[in-house]
């Protein structure tokens, strides 16, 4: 038996022609939090759904407590206990806030529990049980991801994969997100954790990825990720492909044609030229 | 008082059966955001089975209605949902309309190749007789077809609302119309609630039909749509309801009744009033409820959260022709055009020139749709109204004023243009299916009322529309009527590619990618709208005279609503996007009519099933079938000249390395497999890597 509860081995993805994931590898042992990390468009998000069947797989696999569920359909795989809370708004804008717990508990806790996990999940957020029949599309950002963290907080799953929970929130707002996220951690749930604010994301983890370009670009104990980080994205932005003197382009850059817009995507921390050398090297 | 009750009451049965259908309207669009023109059909099959079983087959009540409602309804429903639905699921709602229209001319093209077109005289009825009255209300008798719809309809929209509001089915399935995405991220199997939806739905339809049975005096399997009026008044309370609300699609079915009811009682019978405002009023209402109801606004915005998970759509194919194939092109279209031309007045039998002629026709008419649908990506549902405009107009001016019949088909496309007009200016602020749908209003509002009168289609006996005739050239012959149509035809092809290529082409190509981006680019989009709208139209009108010169006689049936949206499925196919797509659609339906007249009468509605098959591909292949497979060999014989090319600047450079003439061959591969080339698995890789990619680049 692994003691991984989640691993992936040389994962690809693609959005119609365009590739987006380059054989991904990694491994999540139960009880850890995982903090994936990487600029905008390096794939994070296409990773987190490939996990959790919204987007298929091209290649490789996905083992989730020692199941394969490399394409499974997605309602098979959340039953299975992987969570996810995607990008944005996530929650069900026309129905009203019990109607959103009521539908995940029913499913997760059983049609018993469902009283016992709305009242934890109103306990956790009560500002969701002075609004319990207001529809959820009026409640504001943060209370809608609050929303989504009292799903998951009530009945704590497996493993819990969360997508830039703190996007667009205020810091005081963040706090209480984050605190929501350790609350579910001492529950017992692994935890993967996309997210641009490097920091946040680091306190909480034991464990970081740093994605570049669709590819694993670094790897490792949280620790040691931020001055990898600073290597990795740091030397990337100074040195960019497209001004490398005495560089054929036709012949420098065989594996690009699956990329059709990698060369007019604005690359904001500037990544992965570094990155894709390596990759390409082994 | 109680004499204005007296009135009302009757209404309320009535409006139950406009009740039924708005909530199956809603239902089906709220559960599966197509709106399913097709329902009616749904219904009538049902009706029709049942009807068959319990009448003919002497089967017991009940188990006719299991058979036709129970098993029949939800089974057809399954199966739309497996080899529709699951295709078009991410589709825009353009397209799902569009697969919703080849349902509706399929379904019941289907029955009479079934059970055979003999009309059934014999009508049967669910639970309570309709002959047979139970009790007064006042002064109203109230008989079994009004008690068992009026309870049955409570029934069911009481029903299907308890259910959507307390039951876990219900909240799913909610979950699911919102997104089906996040449904199944909480494990919610969406694919089947969505399959479970259509077949909830499905036996609803089939539910209405059999409850309307007792309304029609006979059934004809060969015209299953004669419910215009229920499909009037039922699309009006579903759009009073915003698509959305079963509730106020009950009362608003109810209210419609009622109102119905109480009009025909008040108003005077003889009357102007009665005569022409009546029959019109219900299209009024309904054109009235779509433009005003701001709820129906947003009916195509997509409101799932996690849309983006989608990759976007494909790009249209367009074929891409080599250079070199251009002059051998040119020539073989025009050694074609001759060679066409030569046949027609020579060798080709005259049972065929006739439907040769018609195909021209038909090009000419099919023009307006490549204008309206194929450029501005809007779908109009009433070309063949313009059409039966421009006909009924030669064929009135040539009757009453002597007119000569080209003269008369430019003033009947005139006046078509100028209805596009109108129609276009009150549409300019709809889009997407509410423009549909009022596109359709009007075209139910020609065929049964505007086309009605005897100074407009000649009312019973029709209208002759006369060859035309010029100075000592006559187009009696049929021969001679080709050659006109193919000048007409070639006039307005060159007409759309001026328009294509010009300005307001070039707008409405913005406007198809992005409506705000194209007026924030200051583009005028009413204008072009209305341009393309007035334009279309009157092309349609030009077309539709012409047809009418061919045919000869003519009435209001044939410019009846349905054609139109057969019209739109057959260029739609073919091909929507250029002139030649509309060509080939118009021969092609044409000649298949011909074809058919060798078969059976039986088998005459295949024609029908394979364009509307053709439709169900449109969400994969919005350019056309025809479109699609053009573009695919011309890539195919690209790829071929490039091979040779390169072939031989290989052998004429042969003592030079290799790699050099490679350069010749890089456009080749646009729709090509994805980067095959791939970076091996990138393993994870200690800290100290980083710079060493850095070291790389130093
Ligand atoms: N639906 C889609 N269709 C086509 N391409 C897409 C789609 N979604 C994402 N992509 C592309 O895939 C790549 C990876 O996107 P992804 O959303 O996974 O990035 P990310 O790491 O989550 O970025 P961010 O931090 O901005 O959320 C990007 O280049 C993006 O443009
Ligand atoms: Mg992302």
């Amino acid at each position: 038996m692994s003691p991984m509860l989640l691993e992936a081995e040389g994962l690809c993805a693609s959005y119609g022609s365009y590739r987006a994931l380059f054989g991904v590898s990694l491994a999540l042992p139960e009880g850890s939090v995982m903090a994936l990390l990487g600029s905008n468009g390096a794939g994070k998000s296409t990773l987190a759904r490939v996990f959790t069947g919204l987007v298929a797989s091209t290649g490789g696999t996905v083992r989730f407590a020692g199941c394969d569920i490399t394409n499974l359909p997605a309602w098979r795989i959340a039953r299975m206990g992987l969570v996810h809370v995607p990008e944005g708004r996530g929650v069900f804008g026309s129905l009203s806030v019990e109607e959103n717990l009521v539908l995940s508990f029913r499913r997760r806790a059983g049609r018993s529990e469902v009283s016992t996990a709305l009242e934890r999940a109103y306990g956790a957020f009560p500002v969701l049980a002075e609004r319990r029949r207001q529809q959820a599309a009026t409640l504001s950002g943060g209370q809608q991801r609050m929303l989504s963290l009292a799903k998951v907080l009530a009945v704590p799953p497996r493993l819990l994969v969360v997508d830039e929970l703190s996007l667009g929130l205020a810091p005081v707002i963040v706090d209480a997100v984050y605190d929501g996220l350790v609350a579910i951690r001492s529950n017992g749930t692994t935890l993967l954790v996309v997210e641009q604010q490097v920091d946040r994301a680091l306190a909480l983890a034991d464990l970081a990825v740093v994605l570049a370009k669709g590819a694993v670009a670094w790897q490792g104990p949280a620790a040691g990720a931020a001055t990898a980080m600073e290597g990795i994205l740091g030397t990337g932005s100074v040195v960019d492909a497209g001004s490398r003197p005495g560089q054929p382009d036709s012949a420098g850059q065989p594996d690009r044609p699956g990329r059709p817009d990698s060369a007019g995507q604005p690359d904001s921390v500037g990544t992965g030229e570094g990155a894709g050398e390596m990759g390409r090297s082994c | 008082m109680s004499s204005l009750l007296d009135y009302a009451i009757p209404g309320v049965p009535y409006g139950c059966e406009f009740a039924l259908l708005a909530v199956g309207l809603v239902l089906t669009f709220r559960a599966t955001g197509v709106f399913n023109l097709a329902f009616g059909a749904q219904a009538f099959v049902s009706a029709f089975v049942f009807d068959l079983l319990d009448e003919y087959a002497h089967w017991p009540q009940w188990a006719a209605f299991a058979v036709a409602v129970l098993v029949l309804a939800p089974g057809l429903g399954l199966a739309l949902d497996h080899f529709l639905c699951r295709p078009i699921r991410t589709a825009s709602t353009t397209a799902k309309v569009v697969s919703s229209l080849g349902l509706l001319i399929a379904i019941p093209q289907s029955i009479p190749i079934i059970f055979g077109g003999r009309t059934r005289h014999r009508i049967g009825y669910l639970w309570l007789n309709p002959n047979i009255v139970y009790f007064h209300i006042g002064s109203t008798p109230v008989n079994g077809a009004d008690i068992s719809t009026t309870v049955v309809t409570l029934g069911v929209v009481l029903g299907l609302m308890a259910m959507f509001r307390w039951t876990s089915a219900g909240l799913t399935m909610r979950a699911v119309v919102e997104s089906r995405r996040l449904a199944s991220l909480e494990g919610v199997n969406a694919g089947r609630v969505a399959a479970g939806a259509w077949a909830l739905s499905s036996l609803l339809a089939g539910l209405a039909g059999v409850m309307l049975l007792p309304q029609s005096n006979s059934i004809d399997p060969t015209n299953p749509l004669e419910f215009t009026t229920l499909l009037v008044a039922g699309i009006t309370a579903a759009a009073m309801a915003g698509m959305s609300s079963l509730p106020v699609a009950l009362v608003g079915g109810i209210g419609l009744g009622v109102l119905e009811n109480l009009l025909v009682k008040f108003l005077p019978p003889g009357g102007v009033l009665a005569q022409g405002l009546l029959p019109s009023l219900p299209f009024i209402v309904l054109v009235g409820v779509l433009l005003a109801n701001p709820r129906l606004r947003h009916l195509d915005q997509s409101s799932d959260p996690l849309a983006s998970v989608d990759p976007p759509p494909p790009p249209r194919a367009i074929a891409i022709r080599d250079k070199r194939l251009e002059l051998p092109m040119k020539w073989g279209f025009r050694l074609l055009v001759i060679a066409f031309v030569v046949s027609c007045l020579t060798w080709v039998p005259g049972n065929w020139v006739f439907p040769l002629g018609q195909g021209l026709v038909f090009s000419v008419i099919f023009l307006s749709i490549t204008l309206i649908t194929g450029m501005s990506g809007q779908l109009s549902l009433c070309q063949a109204s313009f059409a039966g405009i421009g006909a009924f107009t030669a064929g009135q001016l040539a009757l009453h004023m002597g007119l000569p019949v080209l003269l008369g088909a430019v003033v009947g496309a005139v006046l078509a243009a100028v209805v596009g007009v109108v129609l276009a200016l009150l549409v300019i602020r709809v889009s997407g299916l509410l423009l549909t749908l009022v596109t359709l209003a009007f075209a139910l509002f020609a065929d049964n009322v505007l086309f009605q009168f005897s100074w407009t289609g000649g009312g019973v006996a029709g209208l002759v529309v006369p060859r035309p005739a010029m100075g000592s050239v006559n187009f009696n012959n049929d021969r001679a009527f080709v050659m006109l149509a193919l000048v007409v035809l070639a006039l307005c092809m060159g007409v759309v590619v001026l328009i294509q290529r010009g300005t307001v082409g070039r707008y409405l190509a913005a406007m198809r990618g992005s409506p705000t981006a194209a007026a924030s680019l200051g583009i005028n989009l009413s204008w072009s709208k209305v341009t393309v709208f007035a334009l279309s139209a009157g092309m349609a009108g030009l077309g539709g005279a012409l047809y009418g010169s061919i045919e000869g006689p003519i009435s209001s049936t044939d410019f009846n609503y349905v054609l139109s949206l057969v019209w739109v499925v057959v260029v739609i196919t073919t091909g929507a996007q250029t002139v030649e797509g509309a060509v080939q659609a118009g021969m092609a339906f044409a000649v298949f009519a011909q074809v058919l007249t060798y078969l059976p009468q039986r088998v005459a509605g295949i024609e029908f099933i394979m364009f509307a098959v053709g439709a169900l591909t449109y969400a994969a292949h919005p350019e056309g079938i025809v479109e699609y497979q053009r573009s695919i060999w011309m890539a195919r014989v690209g790829r071929w000249l490039e091979a040779w090319d390169e072939r031989r600047s290989r052998m004429a450079r042969s003592g030079m390395p290799p790699g050099s003439a490679a350069t010749g061959a890089v456009a080749g591969g646009v729709g090509g497999a994805p980067g095959s080339a791939v970076p091996g698995a990138l393993p994870a890789s200690a800290p100290g890597s980083a710079p060493a990619g850095g070291a790389y680049h130093a």
